[in-house]
């Protein structure tokens, strides 16, 4: 048996239905603490329902997933523990309008982790200076260029110092230029770490600091391996023909 | 080549110059306009003459002559028209205000409910919305008015509901507070109470913000707001009666009575536009997309926190121009009594006193005057919060 | 439980079929009826509400009611015997009241007729499908009008000439809502033309006028119209009372248009006019050829929502006695031949039904119109 603390998520058996659409089949994945994953497949496979149900966003219905040595379950408890530890990157950024840059970085680490607000502010401003854009902290994420938004939802979720960070396809919403600014500061962030599980079609990004990447097709794990391997010698025919259509 | 250009260059017939043919074209609509209305006011004077209608609001101090059912401002018969017209002005801000307010608490729980994640709590929310949104608000009116307070029993055979309150065709009874030696200290800590409330508000927000502890606010102030009240009642020996209505020959002594025709205009109005608010606030929550939701959940935000920090300020953004608008129309759906016999402005002034004196134009401009104004000053309110509401944006 | 070790090198050598869900797992808590106290608290007040007003109104209606008879008594506890509900014979005897008023049972074809052409030029109109759209809706706001107020008034034709006092009930409120519609529209939208013009007379004239009619309330347009408007007008113009109130009404509804209309002019992208003006289009052209059109199509639902409120204000027409469907209803209720405690509720019941039926109709509609032009929308993006 592994060392639980060296384990970040393991998902054992885990199904997942969406009323009678069968949409997550027989998923076994384990991630160790520092590892980084990139799940790519077609659109459909179940890429995001796989991640959404590590912190929740997706309730799965049979099999067990284990974050940090805790047990994702309905328990109110166990969802608090793990979305503390759990940092997540959207598509859409899904910024607050609402609030300030800088409110949006501060306001769980004041409203959940209890911190000062002088504290939160001054975490928030370290991330956003890691991230590259201090200067933004008073604008409103409406005033931001998509590429700027989505660096500050990375910030945003770095404050809550996760453990583990998913990203649903972070770069599929920016425009082509924009889109070398997050993988740069998501490679940073690998380079100090942290553990990914990235979703993503940037085959790029996953040959530079991938420890494997995962390929996924109608809701089961087709093929898994070091992305050298990956991409020079696919196995299954279903990789090979999902890497003819992207490469 | 260029010759003929520049010869249709610089003497552009005027014709064809937009410019020119714009002012032209203004100029002939002032004109007209101004025809129009000059021979509008010409035969308005000449038929007035004809009718010896007299002219000018002279009227407004003569003698109205005519009792009001209720008047929150002494009037009596022998009072003047310009009274009458106070009298009805508070009448139909009475009403509007108590409107508003019980439409406000009942649209929101409405509109939440249709939220619901229990089917029969949201479908009966929806159906009661789909049926009230699509009745004429008159018809509703006199459905309260006639069939339901019409048909109440007389005085002595009333319908009673905990002893305390009265139903019968003479209107609602109820208690009526008197207010002994020492309410007003009640009163005083009431507003000591609300007052408390909300400075441990902000002292705790602050002191959250200082040290990261959260403080149990809501409790505090519940407590401060009933407790204080509560303890100067005590002190000061329950100054505060209720006298309850009791039954003294063919009616009621004592007690305060509230005339049908202005329970039904309240109870029309309030569950007509519930109904629409409950439309609009549900459209509010709706409009707050998923992923806000799901951001703050992947934060660590519990539902309690997530609903007031995130999604709450986003909806109500989108509520208030809207929600306003509704006001404006309970505020002139008001003006509905004229149908069921409450004096409201409308009612005594362009019902009543336009019968009296005939002078129709003076009655009718100053009672749309009136109801403009308050349009106008709501639409102003309405327009300055919302620039100022809105999210920044490039 | 598969023995595939979870994070070695892999690859999945034979796929799984899809399975049916577990069996409590996805439908459970659909309803959410009694999950947690607070559910089950609501949940047994609404059953409670249910059973405080839904079923006696039930019981009222069909299971009590009394279906036969001449005369109030047929309606009374004592003659029937049992508990009665609703007294439907009181709606028989005044039913040709409250759809035609008191005009003249000879002429009552008439009447007939113009309900079917109005409903045989409007329905085409409404289904998206149908083609012609441009001629139907030429005939019915430019034709059916003139050809229903020859059949309505009568005075030529060899149709007798039937004053407008004696029209009421459904009859009056159709006359209304209708006319009340197809002049708003043309109406409504010249004038979001005007206020969106650059000629600061026009655009100033138009907003004074809009903010005007949105300001007060449809009552005092009426109470205006009915006795304020002879007094502008010389003498010898007499105007009909229901003219009058058609016109004030036909005002009011105008001003709302125009500001829907407005909103749906300002959601098309300026380059539209754009490519109009380099294509040489001048205003007119533009307007009526690539703005309208789908300015318009935008705000349907916004439209079809006036056209439900101009169906509900028709009632107000009784505050200067013009007697519509409400109006023949109240003065329904005061025939002493009828009168009995059932005799309200069953006439609101009635009246209640017909206004639901067109209201939530149009309604429905609009909905319907909304989901078929997303639908054409998304198609197009693709």
């Amino acid at each position: 048996m592994s060392n639980a603390s060296e384990t970040a998520v393991e998902m054992t058996g885990v199904h997942k239905w969406y009323g009678a659409f069968h949409a997550l089949k027989d998923i076994n994945l384990k991630v160790a603490r520092g590892e980084r994953i990139v799940i790519c497949g077609p659109s459909g496979s179940g890429k995001s329902t796989l991640i959404r149900c590590i912190n929740r966003l997706e309730e799965h219905q049979r099999g067990r997933i284990i974050v940090d040595g805790v047990e994702v379950t309905d328990d109110l408890r166990n969802i608090d523990k793990v979305r503390r530890d759990v940092g997540m990157v959207f598509q859409q950024f899904n910024l607050f309008p609402h609030l300030t840059v800088l409110e949006n970085c501060t306001l769980a680490p004041i409203w959940v982790r209890r911190i000062r607000k002088k504290d939160a502010e001054e975490i928030a401003m370290r991330y956003l200076e890691r991230v590259r854009i201090p200067e933004q902290a008073g604008k409103y994420p409406g005033q931001l260029s998509g590429g700027q938004q989505q660096r500050v939802a990375i910030a945003r979720a770095l404050c809550m110092s996760p453990k583990i960070m998913l990203f649903d396809e972070p770069t599929s919403a920016l425009d082509p230029e924009m889109v070398k600014e997050v993988l740069d500061t998501m490679v940073a962030l690998a380079r100090d770490g942290m553990t990914m599980i990235v979703v993503s079609h940037e085959m790029g990004f996953a040959r530079e600091v991938a420890n494997r990447v995962v390929f996924m097709d109608e809701g089961q794990i087709i093929e898994m391996n070091e992305p050298e391997a990956f991409f020079s010698s696919p196995q299954h025919e279903r990789t090979k023909l999902f890497l003819s259509q992207i490469l | 080549m260029e010759d003929g250009n520049a010869k249709r260059a610089s003497g552009v017939a005027l014709y064809r110059n937009p410019r020119a043919r714009g002012i032209f074209f203004q100029g002939i609509f002032v004109l007209a306009a101004l025809w129009v209305g000059y021979e509008l006011i010409a035969n308005a004077r000449s038929n007035l003459a004809a009718q010896q209608i007299a002219s000018g609001f002279g009227f407004l101090e003569q003698t109205a002559g005519f009792d009001v059912s209720q008047s929150l401002i002494p009037y009596q018969a022998s009072d003047s028209y310009h009274r009458l017209f106070l009298v009805g002005l508070f009448n139909t801000l009475l009403v509007s205000a108590l409107g508003i307010l019980f439409a406000t608490i009942l649209g929101f729980a409405i509109g939440i409910a249709r939220l619901s994640s229990n089917w029969l709590v949201a479908r009966l929310a929806g159906a009661y919305v789909e049926l009230v949104r699509n009745l004429p608000l008159l018809f509703q009116l006199l459905f309260w008015y006639l069939a339901v307070l019409g048909t109440l029993p007389a005085a002595r055979e009333s319908i009673s509901i905990f002893g305390e309150i009265f139903l019968n065709n003479r209107g609602i009874v109820v208690p009526r507070p008197i207010f002994g030696e020492g309410a007003g200290y009640v009163v005083a800590a009431l507003a000591a109470g609300l007052l408390a409330a909300f400075s441990v508000k902000l002292w705790a927000r602050r002191r959250q913000m200082a040290t990261g502890r959260p403080f149990p606010v809501l409790w505090v102030a519940l407590a401060l707001v009933l407790g204080l009240p509560l303890a100067a009642m005590i002190a000061t020996g329950f100054p505060i009666e209720f006298e309850t209505p009791r039954l003294a020959g063919f009616n009621f002594a004592g007690g305060l009575r509230i005339i049908p025709e202005f329970a039904a205009l309240l109870i029309g109005l309030v569950i007509y536009t519930a109904a629409f608010i409950a439309e609009t606030v549900r459209g509010g929550i709706l409009a707050v997309s998923r992923g806000q939701t799901e951001a703050a959940y992947s934060l660590g935000l519990r539902r309690g926190l997530m609903l007031r920090l995130v999604v709450i300020p986003q909806a109500l953004r989108v509520i208030i121009p809207p929600l306003t608008s509704h006001y404006l129309n309970l505020t002139k759906n008001s003006s509905l009594a004229v149908a069921i016999g409450y004096p409201d402005l409308f009612a005594v002034f362009a019902g009543t006193a336009l019968n009296q004196t005939g002078q129709a134009v003076e009655i009718l401009a100053l009672t749309m005057a009136t109801y403009l104004l308050i349009s106008l000053i709501t639409s102003g309110l309405m327009n300055f919060y919302n620039a100022r509401m809105r999210l920044v944006e490039r | 439980m598969s023995d595939i070790p979870a994070n070695a090198d892999f690859v999945r050598l034979q796929l799984s079929a899809s399975l049916p869900p577990p069996g409590k797992g996805a439908r459970q808590g659909r309803w959410n009826l009694f999950s947690g106290w607070l559910n089950t608290a609501l949940t047994l007040l609404c059953l409670y509400l249910i059973w405080l007003l839904v079923w006696p109104a039930v019981k009222f209606i069909f299971i009590d009611a009394v279906w036969t008879g001449a005369s109030r008594e047929a309606c009374l506890a004592e003659t029937a015997g049992r508990a009665v509900g609703a007294c439907w014979p009181f709606i028989a005897a005044k039913f040709s009241q409250f759809i035609y008023g008191f005009y003249p049972e000879g002429g009552r074809w008439r009447v007939d007729l113009t309900f079917l052409l109005s409903a045989a030029l409007l329905l085409p109109l409404l289904i998206p499908r149908l083609p012609y759209k441009g001629a139907n809706a030429l005939v019915f706001f430019g034709i059916f009008p003139i050809a229903a107020f020859f059949l309505l008034v009568g005075g030529g034709f060899g149709l007798p000439y039937v004053e407008t006092r004696s029209w009421g009930g459904l009859l009056i409120t159709l006359v209304v809502a209708v006319t009340g519609i197809v002049v708003s529209l043309p109406l409504g939208i010249l004038l979001a033309l005007a206020r969106r013009s650059a000629m600061p007379a026009v655009q100033a004239a138009a907003v004074i006028f809009i903010e005007f009619w949105r300001g007060v309330p449809l009552i005092a347009v009426l109470f205006f119209a009915t006795y304020m408007l002879p007094l502008f007008l010389p003498p010898t113009w007499s105007i009909d009372a229901l003219l009058r109130v058609l016109v004030g009404v036909a005002l009011f509804a105008s001003a709302y248009m125009a500001e829907v209309v407005r909103g749906g002019l300002q959601a098309i992208p300026r380059g539209q006019y754009e490519a109009a003006s380099a294509l040489g289009l001048g205003y007119a052209a533009t307007m009526g050829l690539v703005i309208l059109p789908q300015a318009l199509r935008l705000v349907i639902p916004g439209i079809v929502n006036i056209f439900i409120g101009l169906f509900k204000d028709t009632t107000l027409v009784l505050t200067v006695a013009i007697f519509d469907l409400l109006g023949q209803l109240r003065a329904a209720f005061a025939d002493p031949n009828w009168a009995s405690p059932a005799t309200l509720f069953t006439g609101f019941a009635f009246a209640g039904l017909i206004y639901f039926v067109f209201c939530f109709g149009m309604s429905r509609y609009s909905l319907f119109v909304e989901r078929r032009l997303c639908t054409e929308h998304s198609r197009d993006v693709e």
